[in-house]
């Protein structure tokens, strides 16, 4: 299986065309994992409206097979962090994202969610949930509407689906080595600590001239 | 012809083997593909992201009994109260005096209730 040199795409249409259809491992895990996302049932305000509206039927999650909001951690494969990330929320945040299984991802739903939004200037409003865990996809928007939520969504699947399980390139998740758990923060006198986690957070270089 | 009863065992296979089969195949892929990440934070108590407190198993004292059946008698005044209420106005003094030996009997039994010590909290 790890060996197995990638069939040719032009062998493979034309099998394809006889009836005959051939696939790998890999291609069948990733399209069983993307078409079964399972959400973590967690909204933190007005983006959580928008994500029921994503949910429901106009815009009908369903048809990525999203639907099946989870409320226990232990069964969701992705959190949408939907909304602004108090600072007395964030532990919460990151407990939850630690006790759900591997593999898992994080959609940073909305302004706030990236980077605290209009509340970034407030001194209890933390600044990105990207501090403490890894987020894979950030939708801009204030709130974003739930076509950007599902543009995520597709663009989750498209990350999910390029994953590799063997090899050199193989996804984090699958690395002994990789973290599944993140630190929580603690309440500080002033502010939470660690204010960021360094492992985790890389904010772009200002390069000032 | 095989034994009538043959089915039977071809239906218990089937039973056993279909669930028994994908419960397999994960613990064969997690075998091959996926290391196992416990973690202290990941296989502690669920409680809503925040850090669980104390025992799971608590006990509520028998002495709750008393606040469910005081709970229930004024319940049922309540109901009984609004319509005294809408029809108020319109009421014989008999009626009004009726419903005011109503109240008094169930204050009463309030009184005694909080005299005999049954509304302080029970450790």
């Amino acid at each position: 299986m790890a060996s197995a040199p990638p069939i040719d795409e032009g062998l493979r249409s034309e099998l394809q065309k006889q009836g005959i259809w051939v696939t790998s491992m890999q291609e069948l895990y990733n399209w069983g994992r993307r078409n079964s996302i399972w959400p973590l049932q967690f909204g933190l305000a007005c983006c959580a409206i928008e994500m029921i509206a994503t949910a429901a039927s106009r815009y009908d999650l369903a048809r990525f097979g999203g639907e099946v909001f989870r409320p226990s951690p232990r069964q969701a494969d992705l959190m949408i962090v939907a909304g602004t990330v108090t600072k007395k929320m964030a532990p919460q945040i990151v407990r939850l994202y630690n006790q759900m299984p591997d593999p898992k991802y994080v959609i940073s739903m909305g302004a706030c969610a990236i980077s605290g939004g209009p509340f970034k200037q407030g001194y209890n409003v933390l600044k990105g949930i990207d501090r403490y865990i890894p987020v894979d996809v950030y939708i801009p928007g204030c709130p974003p509407r739930p076509e950007a939520l599902l543009h995520a969504f597709m663009e989750l699947q498209r990350k999910i689906d390029g994953q590799k399980l063997t090899g050199t390139g193989k996804a984090a998740f699958l690395d002994k080595t990789v973290p599944s758990e993140f630190p929580v923060p603690a309440f500080g006198a002033h502010d939470l600590e660690p204010p960021a986690n360094a492992d985790v957070f890389h904010p772009p270089k200002i390069e000032r001239h | 012809m095989p034994d009538p009863y043959f089915f039977l065992v071809i239906f218990g296979a089937v039973a056993f083997v279909f669930p028994v089969m994908p419960l397999a195949l994960a613990w064969l892929w997690r075998r091959f593909f996926q290391p196992p990440k416990p973690g202290a934070g990941k296989n502690a108590t669920y409680e809503c992201g925040v850090e669980s407190l104390g025992e799971a198993q608590i006990q509520f004292h028998s002495h709750y009994y008393l606040y469910a059946i005081i709970f229930l008698i004024f319940d049922v005044e309540a109901i009984f109260l609004v319509p005294f209420a809408v029809a108020f106005t319109g009421l014989p003094f008999g009626a009004f005096i009726a419903i005011l030996v109503f109240l008094l009997l169930l204050l009463e039994g309030l009184v005694w209730a909080w005299g005999k010590g049954c509304l302080s909290w029970v450790k």
